[in-house]
């Protein structure tokens, strides 16, 4: 096809170049399959590469030194205080960016992926009309919807300018005084960046707690330092009113009941995301999202329309970029013929706080809301030899299992590198690993991995390096 | 709307028989209220409805055979959009893991199931590759490793019928028919490993008349395998004897007559065999064990739960009677008559049958003056009662009138002998012939 003709065609159209449609096109195009992607940024990589995953953890990771300089203070180093070069910072993030989505562009090059920048809309059921776009229109065999989600706006903050969380990754300034809108991941994450660089950071909550779908025994310990890091946490909470003053923002906050003004440098809204199901054209497919925006699918990715399929935050499920990379790897899969399905048994989650928290698999308030009996191990990094050498021993790791068979239900962790150490849970999950199975593996000593053996045994009765239950 | 998915019955249990439905579509149903009456391998188990509200459609009809994991029923409870709730027990946790955002959307979204998934079956990735591939369901692979997870050795064993559960292979397409050449390749493996076995294929019977059919389902399926593993893996010898009742029938019939209607008050000759079988374990230890064929080892068991076996009209269930040994005549009597009850209504749960170390078949009841039974695999032995009979027998070189019941132990000759038997049931015999001697030793 070449490239500016009005109208191409195509075997596979991929719309969204995200983690999920990009590794659907190079999956598929590895199977043989002519691909075509389109994708409305400038950059691959959809909101991971771009304004999520990628520069949030550039950015965490750099303000993670200035507490662990500051924590060495305990062990005889003295760094002083970091000197901050805002410039610099936004540099480092924007080239860890760029270099990333390079890659991914070089990626699809190399398989002969076609990618064309623009809006796809459907407009028949083999038909996508362009916007913004070199090519006017593309019939293709089979699609994939990969749009993934954007960010939900606040009313209260209707015209106002506050900062999203793709805005605050640009660092536009540091204010002294920031208020946080939700208390979900991204706004601990962010209200944690902007307080390591020493903003007051007043954090407001609807909900009762903080990351409201993790286990609480787990996020009391990130609560716990964030109360030393923010300047005030309101749960059960919620900005009622927001205008622009002289030097920044008057936010009402409603606290049971109870109205109370407050000012603000600057205000950051983290209130979730919505998926992109409403401007791609849905209705002319007679394809109905549900009343959250998500569509249903098979388990092999199948809309109701079987040769039109869609993976990622718009398919039921956490929003993640890892669910939709292997959804995506399914999609590519089915549509080569092969038979494929998402039977995934965990979908990791993972919070960058300081501590950083995930989990995988069966947690304790599901087990609760459905009655399901489990038996529980909990081992704290108190008794870990690593974690005293790190001195970092607030966390701690969990694991579910089932009481009869010993299986691995669910793993929980909070504490430093956890992030890292979710993986094994995971695979134990996904193997249908026992208690056994994790307490007889030799882990590495001294390693804050360990954590997960001693969690296991203390699950099974048998712990060492804590005292046994009472009988 | 509300779409309830047939929840794990336990035990391993992955389907289940309709018996019936309490409601049909349109009709309104409360949180609670009985749904289905589903009948499996084990026992019948009524299911509730946990949700309320009117009743959109119901699937499967009575008889038909519903999996552990499909959708049964969808209600509608006014939450609007289909929503799949998750199973009272057996949590489908992959499919329902949380963001960590508190956004709103994003929670509410995060508890929505695929519409289908492979369900909990614990198996590694590549063996869930491999089994879709082979078109194989997991749910029905027999699994060897822990926590009956399914290997990929499993799946390919299935495939070829060559499992150690390959009687069980036929019961995942039981529905669908089983082609000629399949029952041929399973013959010809079974007679590989059994020297002059020779399973030929059935003539075709209406050759020579007309023929019904009917599926073999649930507890007669249960039956037939369990038979045919105990006769294949069980040496079985009998020991028969005769134990004179006489007082003991009329001790019983005087208490029965004092004790009508009151609990325990039905008073039977079964549950003084249960506790002069209860004195029998305690002294042989053997006959209340199981012979671990791999490990070769003899799992002695320290308590005593005596099944009896119970003619459902479905067929045969051997409900338990627990801690025998803990209890008095009248206390097992209560529970006989309780137990008794429920297996013919076919009431009984899948709790009331774990656990037996002992059976005993009172077939005499029904007549016969004698029986061999077939015993209850994975256990040792099992008693047969036969009928109680007025008989002449010799008492100080006198010709007179006994009540006398037949027994006969069934037993595994891997584990006891002869002698072991004639103890065992010579006490037995000596213990029921007198009322006092079971009030003393028992």
């Amino acid at each position: 096809m070449v490239m500016g003709s009005l109208a191409q065609e195509t075997e596979i159209a991929i719309i969204g170049g995200g983690p999920g449609g990009y590794v659907a096109a190079i999956r598929a195009a590895d199977l043989g399959r002519e691909v075509t992607l389109i994708e409305q940024r400038e950059q691959l990589g959809g909101v991971c590469l771009t304004e999520g995953c990628i520069p949030s953890k550039t950015l965490i990771n750099a303000v993670d030194l200035i507490y662990t300089a500051r924590q060495a203070k305990r062990f005889g180093l003295n760094f002083g205080e970091a000197q901050i070069e805002l410039d610099k910072l936004r540099q480092w993030t924007s080239s860890v960016v760029s270099v990333l989505t390079k890659g991914v562009a070089g990626l699809l090059k190399n398989r002969g992926v076609e990618v064309i920048k623009g809006r796809a809309r459907f407009t028949g059921p083999n038909e996508l009309a362009l916007e913004q776009s070199d090519v006017g229109s593309i019939k293709f065999r089979h699609a994939v919807i990969a749009t993934g989600s954007r960010i939900n706006e606040l009313p209260e903050a209707y015209d106002l300018p506050v900062w999203t969380s793709a805005d605050a990754l640009t660092l536009p300034e540091i204010p002294q005084r920031l208020l946080v809108v939700g208390g979900g991941y991204i706004g601990l994450e962010l209200g944690l960046v902007y307080a390591g660089l020493g903003s007051r950071v007043t954090m407001v909550q609807f909900f009762p707690h903080l990351l409201m779908g993790a286990d609480q025994d787990l996020v009391a310990v990130v609560v716990k330092n964030c109360e030393k890091r923010f300047e005030a946490i309101k749960v059960e909470s919620k900005v009622t009113g927001l205008e622009k003053s002289s030097s920044g923002f008057v936010a009402q906050i409603e606290h049971l009941g109870e109205t109370t003004r407050h000012e603000f440098d600057r205000v950051l809204v983290a209130v979730g995301r919505k998926p992109n199901t409403d401007t791609i054209g849905l209705d002319i497919l007679g394809l109905s999202p549900d009343n959250h925006g998500k569509l249903e699918v098979t388990e092999e990715g199948r809309t109701s329309i079987p040769h039109i399929y869609a993976i990622g935050d718009i398919t039921p499920g956490p929003m993640l970029a890892h669910k939709a990379s292997r959804e995506a790897k399914v999609v590519a899969e089915v549509i080569a013929e092969q038979k494929s399905g998402f039977d995934n048994r965990a979908i990791p989650a993972v919070v960058f706080t300081d501590p950083e928290l995930a989990w995988a698999g069966l947690t304790e308030v599901e087990a609760e809301k459905t009655g399901r009996k489990v038996q529980i191990g909990r081992f704290p990094l108190t008794a870990l030899g690593r974690a005293r050498t790190m001195g970092r021993t607030d966390g701690m790791v969990k694991i579910i299992s089932d009481p009869e068979t010993k299986l691995v239900l669910g793993v929980g962790m909070v504490g430093p590198h956890v992030s890292e150490l979710i993986a094994e849970g995971t695979l134990a999950i996904e193997m249908g690993a026992t208690l056994e199975d994790l307490m007889v593996t030799i882990h590495p000593h001294p390693t804050l991995s360990e954590a997960i053996m001693e969690a296991a045994e203390v699950a099974a009765g048998q712990p060492v390096h804590i005292n046994p239950a009472r009988k | 709307m509300y779409e309830f998915i047939l929840p794990d019955l336990g035990e391993g249990i992955h389907e289940g028989e309709v018996l019936k439905w309490f409601v049909r579509p349109g009709d309104t149903i409360g949180e609670d209220d009985p749904l289905v009456e589903v009948e499996t391998d084990k026992a019948a188990v009524t299911i509730p409805s946990p949700r309320g509200g009117k009743v959109v459609s119901v699937q499967g009809k009575v008889g038909d055979t519903i999996n552990v994991g499909d959708v049964i029923a969808t209600i509608d409870d006014g939450s609007g959009a289909a929503a799949v709730a998750p199973p009272p027990r057996e949590a489908k946790a992959h499919t329902r893991v949380e963001t960590p955002a508190s956004c709103p959307v994003a929670e509410a979204a995060g508890m929505k199931v695929r519409p289908k998934t492979a369900g909990p079956v614990p198996a590694a990735p590549a063996t869930r590759r491999l089994a879709r591939e082979m078109g194989i369901d997991l749910k029905h692979v027999p699994p060897s490793g822990p926590a009956r997870r399914v290997t990929a050795d499993d799946v390919k064993n299935f495939a070829t019928g060559k499992s150690a559960g390959a009687a069980a292979a036929p019961r995942a397409e039981k529905t669908e028919k089983i082609d000629r050449q399949a029952e041929a390749e399973f013959a010809a493996h079974a007679a590989s490993a059994i020297p002059l076995l020779d399973i030929e294929p059935l003539p075709d019977f209406s050759e020579f008349g007309p023929v019904d059919k009917e599926q073999l389902r649930s507890i007669r399926r249960k039956v037939a395998r369990k038979m045919v593993t105990s006769m294949i893996l069980i040496p079985h010898v009998a020991h028969m004897d005769e134990a004179d009742v006489t007082e003991l029938e009329e001790f019983r019939k005087r208490e029965k007559q004092r004790r009508e209607g009151r609990p325990g008050g039905h008073l039977t000759l079964l549950a003084f065999v249960v506790k002069a079988v209860t004195a029998g374990l305690r002294a042989a230890p053997r006959f209340n064990a199981s012979l671990d064929p791999f490990k070769e080892e003899i799992i002695y068991k320290k308590y005593y739960n005596i099944g009896i076996a119970v003619d459902s009209g479905k067929g045969l269930v051997v409900p338990v009677i627990k801690e025998t040994d803990r209890k008095s005549i009248i206390d097992i009597a209560a529970n006989i008559e309780d137990l008794a009850t429920r297996g013919r209504e076919g009431k009984l749960e899948v709790a009331d049958m774990r656990g037996g170390t002992f059976t005993i078949t009172n077939v005499g009841v029904l007549g016969g003056t004698g029986m061999m039974p077939t015993i209850n695999y994975p256990e040792v032995a099992i008693l047969g009662m036969g009928g109680v009979q007025e008989k002449p027998v010799v008492r100080d070189g006198q010709i007179v009138i006994r009540k006398m019941l037949p027994l006969t132990l069934a037993f595994d000759h891997r584990i006891a002998d002869g002698a072991d038997a004639a103890r065992f049931v010579g006490e037995m015999v000596r213990q029921l012939s007198d009322p006092n001697l079971l009030l003393l030793e028992t």
